[in-house]
């Protein structure tokens, strides 16, 4: 017999359910009093350096139907691409918040600053945008993906340049709707799809 | 900002396909397209961590936690523990856990939830503990009833406690869910059958562990969470500006 590994397998995902708000946004379920506030409520504090930007969008079914009860999360790092817990990291940045898609209109918004590129291997950078993480009902696996800029430069990022259709890559550029104001529609399945990840 | 290095890709077998029609909701919420895969950035390695002083005195403890103390919720007492490790089998230090349930009759305190059980007036359903060092972590609470769902005819979800994991990296998230040792409902539920191997749901299912259980008080279940790991080798050079 060979030698045996001595790794463990990861615990495997199911899917967040309609209730998810109950454990992560309990004032979104009416659910008040157990914690002072809601965990990831903002992703910064006042006087965080840099542009202030707010991103609206909607994650929409294969049907083309926005999602009532969709949870997401987002990462990112502060305006000089420093991720909190960085040396020298904005303290007024939190970096992660936790936002739900409308239970009336399925639209969710995320007021942030916007991030700076960060370093890359060899060198390179990738460019500026924040990680976003997708649950809800019928998501069996949270679904990973990435909000860019359309008025940054986009040119040579690692990751949008290993997708192969020109087109696509555009599924994970925010519009430019107005001073600091940007739309990020999430696209589930079918035409548009927007691309997941694996990373 | 520990431990950064590069993390171990997913094992896609192991967990649910995107699209089951089994569970009739995952239908239209899949992507049919297929995943772009990469090695992980400093964005997927780095996340939030959140201290101690995030939590109250009855954050794990459900029991008590909605009326913060004035009154227990009414089932059967149970503690839940376990321990967080990653895929190297290192214990994840620190790291948050968030849970969330229905009550002892199967209903959930949110709006959306109509069915006809009651609410218990001193259940919330929600709770939070951060792993010690040894990737710790414990609740107490009460064992959550089985419920019915709108999916095929007569679809009713086992018994179970939904569980939110952060690693020490924002690529590590996990979402899953806890059942309990010995429930048939298990083999009946589409949401369990979307995972395919019945060797990788059985390590959601949590098994009755007296050895922690605490005389005219509670029983206990063991639940053991594994987060994805992180690569490191002697050769490697960190990433530029680390």
């Amino acid at each position: 017999m060979v030698q045996k590994l001595d790794t463990l397998e990861e615990t495997p995902s199911q899917t967040a359910g309609p209730y998810v708000h109950i454990g992560c946004i309990p004032t979104f379920a009416g659910v008040e009093g157990v914690y002072p506030e809601d965990l990831g409520k903002r992703a910064i504090e006042d006087g965080a350096k840099g542009e202030v930007i707010t991103i609206t969008g909607s994650v929409f079914d294969g049907t083309g139907w926005a999602l009532r009860d969709a949870m997401m999360e987002s990462w990112q790092p502060d305006a000089a691409g420093k991720f909190p817990g960085q040396k020298g990291a904005d303290p007024k940045v939190n970096g992660f918040c936790r936002f739900a898609a409308d239970g009336e209109t399925g639209e969710f918004t995320l007021k942030t600053v916007k991030p700076g590129k960060v370093p890359y291997r060899e060198g390179g950078h990738q460019a500026p945008h924040i990680a976003l993480w997708i649950t809800a009902r019928g998501i069996n696996t949270g679904l990973q993906t990435r909000i860019y800029f359309e008025d940054e430069d986009n040119e040579g990022d690692p990751l949008l340049s290993r997708i192969e259709q020109q087109h696509r890559r555009d599924t994970l550029i925010a519009k430019k709707t107005g001073e600091g104001q940007y739309r990020f529609d999430i696209r589930l399945q079918g035409e548009g799809e927007t691309v997941f990840l694996d990373l | 900002m520990t431990d950064l290095g590069t993390l171990i890709p997913r094992n896609r077998e192991i967990h649910p396909p995107a699209y089951d029609v089994g569970y009739k909701t995952s239908v239209v919420r899949s992507p049919t397209q297929p995943l772009l895969s990469m090695e992980s950035t400093l964005t997927e390695e780095t996340g939030p961590m959140f201290g101690h002083s995030l939590l109250g005195p009855l954050d794990n403890n459900l029991i008590l936690n909605y009326t913060q103390g004035r009154a227990p919720a009414v089932g059967e007492r149970i503690l839940v523990h376990g321990r967080v490790l990653d895929e190297n089998n290192r214990p994840q230090k620190g790291v948050l856990v968030e849970a969330w349930q229905a009550n002892a009759g199967g209903r959930y305190r949110h709006k959306k939830d109509g069915y006809l059980a009651p609410l218990d007036p001193n259940f919330g359903g929600c709770g939070r503990a951060l792993t010690d060092e040894n990737g710790y972590y414990e609740f107490l609470t009460i064992r959550p009833g089985a419920y019915p769902w709108p999916n095929r005819g007569n679809d009713w979800r086992p018994m179970h406690i939904h569980f939110s994991i952060f690693g020490t990296g924002f690529g590590q998230r996990l979402i899953s869910q806890m059942y309990f040792e010995g429930d048939p409902l298990i083999r009946n539920c589409p949401i369990a059958a979307t995972i395919k191997n019945r060797s990788h749901l059985d390590r959601l299912v949590a098994p009755l562990d007296m050895s922690k259980s605490r005389p005219l008080d509670h029983l206990a279940y063991k639940f053991d969470i594994v987060l994805r790991g992180r690569r490191q080798t002697m050769f490697e050079n960190k990433m530029e500006g680390m």
